[in-house]
Order: structure tokens, then sequence, then C-alpha cells
């Protein structure tokens, strides 16, 4: 499992890897919390890729509903079905009305590409963003793995999709859609990993920009920052510096790019107290 | 680490190395056990991490079961990882998990980097408070004394006795959940809904001229929804507050019961307590409550744990473009420069801060306690808290109502 994602550019830790292998094994979601920017959202990817089935993204937002997770009906064409039907002068009214209401006419959204896709990976992106029943709806089609729809009955995945839910614990979501998830949490990583991250991510930059990037959003993290910096802003950063043509970063280069990773005014003024130069030069030799 | 496929994953047969300890007796350090007494040790374990606060249900440990089974027997690390995946259920829980897996199965793998433990060495003495459960715990306010106003930065952990509510109290309660009627303030949502007039639903009107067998039919018309603000109540639980806590805290149950409502108690730690305010019966209400909050008539932290709430809870979204209360006298041990931008970034992040002050209401008062004095440029309402009159306002205002000038507390 790891030497499949990490295949695809990322790169996991033991207890990711068992999440996966396990979600796979038990067809549960993987639940994962963490701060921004630390790769949850990566994870379906990668594991898209590493499965080498299609990702089905669902963007959670507040007032979020079925019409527009699940499915829907395309009514415009359902209505020129009507009328050329009654050009036709078709009179079998049953039959007319059991096409109305064919497969053909539904509107897959995304949780019923889902299922119907074999296999497939499902991201469902900031769950914590929509609305409770929202979430007590999806519940109920995590567990089964099917829907009921009224004109055409139950549809039910031949092989439940890998489901990956992501949360930015912007409130607390509800127990009962956890206790059917694999839950795992995302830390900030260490240098040596973040450091491996970066060189598989950006390949071109030179190595001792990366390293020096790293430390620096190390440094950072440790600090007291309203928002610190994910392995997102790292990569952004290193990246930045490269399109500046640096191959190495000194202490005044980095606090003129320092806003592509940090976002607060307060952030920016603390780390422009700090010694950048001395966390440098303790990475310089 | 394995194939997708399992192959080599040791599937279901776990060896049955007879090697396992007695399965009740939890703390000595022991190897992760195979079967056949495997699964009573691991529901030993689980059983031992519900006792240390995780919530572990059954249904939770049934999938930890089916989990171990997937993996390489006897494989600490595997255990370790599969517990964590499934017995925990939020980022607080793996702080516990941590420490009784180290209990339970002896010394945690060196590999692997902790969860970034609480900021300081915590003290675990918890001190029961007064006599008896149970007993004449309610008068508890006239023993303490008022120079408990000192705050202290020092931690010490009790927890808080509870007693039966008295008929006094729960016409109180009453009195206040009537209060929090009010329709309250609200912010227009994502969401739509069927309305007299507004813009043209499409899904609506075509259904409607689908019924109608394609004969055009009335427009139907949707419009945005609105949506209650969120409240959120962070109330001070510490010493210099004591006299006043079981009135506050009786407010934000009376205020939890609406939806939409978050409580903190704050004090040397922050605690979120919005479940176990939600019981609808006042009494197990405060229990739960008082079992659940640790630095009960301890210090004041005010300016760290505001930082800590916005960290962990506020600037996520828990305070943006909500209500929030702090139910605190202000007084502050730390650098109240701290508290000042603590508020500061709270006041750009919510819609309306109330701070309810339950020494406002004396005669002569002044804002002078440090913390205070930095608070109030970012606070929006400013209103006592001291008596129920004064509560039952402050619900009021909660709920969108200007604040009184002044002298208005005894109408209410």
């Amino acid at each position: 499992m790891r030497a499949r994602l990490e295949a695809t550019g990322y790169l996991v830790d033991d207890g990711l890897a068992l999440a996966c292998f396990l979600a796979l094994r038990l067809h549960r979601p993987i639940f994962c919390e963490g701060d921004a920017g630390v790769g949850k959202t990566a994870l379906a990817s990668a594991l898209a890729e590493a499965l080498d089935a299609p990702l089905i993204r669902l963007q959670c937002h507040e007032g979020i509903d079925a019409s527009q997770a699940l499915y829907d009906w395309d009514f415009p064409r359902q209505l020129l079905h009507l009328r050329a039907a009654e050009a036709a002068g078709v009179k079998d009214a049953d039959r007319l009305e059991s096409e109305l209401y064919d497969r053909r006419f539904l509107v897959a959204r995304p949780l019923l590409k889902a299922l119907e896709t074999n296999p497939s990976v499902l991201l469902v992106d900031e769950i914590d963003r929509a609305d409770d029943e929202f979430e007590a709806f999806l519940l109920e089609l995590l567990s089964e793995f099917s829907v009921t729809i009224p004109e055409l009955g139950t549809l039910r995945a031949e092989v439940p999709p890998v489901v990956v839910l992501t949360s930015n614990r912007t409130r607390e979501v509800h127990d009962a859609l956890k206790r059917r998830c694999l839950y795992h949490w995302f830390d900030h990583p260490g240098f040596a990993r973040e450091l491996a991250i970066v060189r598989r991510r950006l390949p071109g930059v030179s190595a001792r920009l990366a390293e020096q990037v790293t430390a620096l959003v190390q440094a950072l993290r440790s600090q007291d920052l309203l928002k610190p910096p994910g392995v997102a802003e790292t990569i952004d950063w290193a990246q930045a510096l490269d399109a500046l043509g640096a191959t190495e970063v000194d202490a005044e280069l980095a606090v003129a790019t320092l806003g592509s990773v940090l976002k607060y005014r307060e952030d920016a003024e603390r780390a422009r107290g700090l010694d950048l130069a001395a966390v440098l030069a303790a990475r310089g030799a | 680490m394995r194939g997708v496929d399992g192959t080599g994953s040791g599937g279901a047969g776990r060896r049955t190395d007879g090697e396992h300890g007695r399965p009740d007796r939890a703390p000595q350090p022991r190897d992760v056990p195979t079967r056949p007494g495997a699964d009573a040790a691991l529901l030993g374990f689980a059983r031992a991490l519900r006792a240390a606060g995780v919530d572990a249900s059954a249904e939770r440990v049934h999938t930890f079961l089916r989990a171990v089974d997937e993996l390489r027997p006897g494989m600490r690390a595997d255990v370790y990882w599969a517990g964590r995946l499934t017995l925990c259920g939020g980022h607080d829980d793996l702080e516990r998990y941590e420490r009784v897996f180290a209990a339970y199965f002896g010394d945690a793998p060196r590999s692997r980097r902790t969860v970034p433990a609480t900021p300081r060495p915590r003290l675990r003495l918890v001190v029961r408070e007064g006599p008896a459960p149970g007993t004449a715990a309610r008068d508890e306010h006239h023993d303490a004394p008022p120079a408990a106003a000192l705050a202290s930065s020092t931690e010490v952990l009790r927890h808080r006795d509870v007693a039966e509510l008295g008929s006094a109290d729960r016409e109180q309660l009453r009195r206040l959940l009537a209060a929090f009627t009010l329709p309250g303030e609200t912010r227009r949502s994502a969401r739509r809904r069927p309305a007299r007039r507004g813009e043209v639903d499409p899904h609506r009107t075509v259904r409607e001229l689908l019924r109608r067998g394609g004969e055009p039919a009335r427009l139907r018309r949707h419009s945005r929804a609105e949506r209650p603000r969120r409240v959120v109540l962070l109330v001070d639980v510490s010493g210099s507050m004591a006299p006043y806590a079981d009135a506050l805290l009786r407010f934000a149950h009376a205020a939890a019961r609406g939806t939409r409502t978050e409580v903190f108690t704050i004090g040397t730690r922050l605690t979120r307590v919005t479940r176990e305010l939600s019981h609808r019966d006042p009494d197990p209400a405060m229990t739960a409550l008082a079992e659940a909050v640790p630095d009960w008539r301890g210090g004041t932290r005010l300016g760290e744990l505001l930082r800590e709430f916005l960290d962990r809870w506020g600037q996520r979204g828990m305070a943006r473009g909500a209500v929030v209360v702090l139910l605190s006298d202000g007084w502050e041990r730390g650098d109240p420069e701290l508290l000042g931008a603590q508020m500061r970034r709270l006041h750009r992040l919510a819609h309306r801060v109330v701070w309810a002050n339950p020494r406002k209401a004396r005669p002569g008062y002044a804002p002078l306690a440090a913390g205070m004095a930095a608070a109030l440029p970012s606070v929006d309402a400013f209103v006592e808290g001291h008596s129920l009159a004064a509560l039952e306002r402050l619900a009021a205002v909660v709920r969108g109502a200007e604040p009184a000038p002044r002298e208005g507390a005894d109408r209410a």
C-alpha cells in the first residue's frame, strides 16, 4: 500500500498506510482531521492514482442538499421528451410516465456517481462545512453504500468506493458519522519527512533551497503563530523562491517572500522579529 | 507496507502463541497478545480506554477487533495504529490513547512522534471540594470568601460538587429559559427556501410544469433562508467568579437549550461543555458539567485561554459571524496585553462580542482590572451579570436587543 502511494509522490507514515489498508479491507471511510495544508485532500488524489480509480470529489458547503450531492432529475430533458411524445401522438400514458423517470433522465451527482463507478475514490471535502442534516444523510449512504430513488428503486454499489472525508474542525462532526470511520489525525511532518515531500513534489528545486526552506518553515511552526504554515505553504514558498531564480535563500530574501507562507500581518511581523539568519546558519553547513 | 490485495498480510488467521496476561488487571506491561486470549486482552484495553475517558463504544470496539484481525498478528505498531484509527474519535482522544496504550501494553515504540502534548505538566491531583456529594453544598457561595477575588495563575484542579437544584433554582432556570425564547439574531444562509417572492425557483417550477403535463404553470419562487447566528458562551469558573458561577452556569444551560449554542468554561484551562449541557434536565446536565470541568475555582488565565479558544475553535469557524459572550470579571493574572490582543482578534472574527461582568453592578465600579481595561475596546456590549434580572437582560442582549443605557436592570 505504502509503496503504491509513494509511487504517486505522496509520502505516508505507518499510521496513514495502515489506515488506507484498513479502509480497503474493512470498507470503512477514512476520516481525516488536521491543520490546513497537511495533505488531507491530497491523500484522496494519491489513493485514486494508486488504485487507478477515478477520483470523485464532493466539496461540501453550507446549504448543500441531496439534489446537489446525490442525484437530480434532468427536468428540461424530461420536458423535451414529453413534448416530443406529444407531437408524435403517443397515447399510452403509463408507458410515457415510466419513460419519463428512466435512468437516462437522472443526473448523477458525486455521491451517486461514486456508487455507480467501480472502483472509485470518493472525496467528501470539508464535511464540517455542511449542515447537520446533510451529515445524517451522508451517514445513511456511507453505512449501506446504497441509495433508494423512489422512482427507480434501490441502487447499490457492487464494490463500495474508497471514501475519504476531511474536516478542518470548524465544528464538531457528529459522533454517529465518526463512528463509522477510521479516524486519522494529520500532524505536521518532521524535518526529514517534510524535506522528502518537498523534494518529491518539486524535483526541479535545488537541494540546498529545499533544505533551507524546510528548516525555515519548521522554525516558523515552532513559533506561536496565528496560522502555522502547512506543508502546502512550504511547497509554495520553495516554488516562489525557485521562480525568482534562487538556488539558496538568505534572511533578506526570506523576509521579502514571507507572504507565500504567512497570511497574517501579525504572523509576518513576528517572523520578521525572528533571527532567520541564525536558523539558516544552523542549517548552513 | 503490503499489497492492497492483502497477500501476505496474515489475513484472518492469528497465530495461537499462548502468551497472554490476565485481561482484567490492567497496568502490567505485557507483549501485545495473540489468540486465544487476544480478544479478551483487547477488550480489556478498550475498557481501560473507556475508563480514561475515550468514548470507545461497542461498535468501535467491534471495528477494532476486525481491524486487528486483518493485520499481522502480534505486531505492536499495528495494534497501536488499528486502535488509534478505530477507537479514537477526535484529537482530544489521541493523548489519552497514547497514555493508556503505553500503560497497558508497556512503553510505546520510539519511532513515533507523540501528539502535541498539553502545554505544561499536569497536576493530576483532583480534590473533591466541600462535604460529601449531595449534601449541603448548595450554599457554597457563602463560604467562598471575597478574598478569592484575587486571580491566581497557579493551577489547582478540583471538581465541583453539585447538589440537586432547589425549587428556587428551577424557577430561576425557567425564567432564564423564557428569556431565551426570543428569536435571536439571524444571518442569511446559503440555503434557499420556497417563498412568495424572490428569484424564480427552476426546480419547483419545472416540476410543477411536469405535473400539469407540460402546460405552463405558475412560476415558483424561492429566496435565501435566514439562520440564527451561533452563540458562543465563555464562562469563567475561576475562584474570583465563584459567587456567581452557579447562576452563570444555569444561564449557560438555558442558552444551550437553543440550537447553535456552544459553551466553554475557562479557568486554568479551556473545556468545551456543550455536550454536557445539552441534557434537557438541569440536574444531569449540571452533574455532567461538574464531571467535565477539572479546573473549578482555580486561577484565571484569560488571555492564554482565549487564545487557545481562538486557535482551536474560533478562527476555524466557531466564532466567525457568531455572537460571543464572555461571562467573566476580567481579573487577569497574566499579561493584559495578551488578553487585549486576543480580544481584538476575537472582535474581528465575531459578529458581536458581549462581555457580562457581575462586578459591574457594584456602585462606583470602573473597569480597572487590568484585563478588563485591555479588553473593553473590543467589546460591543458591556453588561452586568450579577442577578437574575441582569442575566435575563443579558439573554435579551444576546438575542439582539440593545443593552439598556443605565439603570435598566430593575425592569427586566
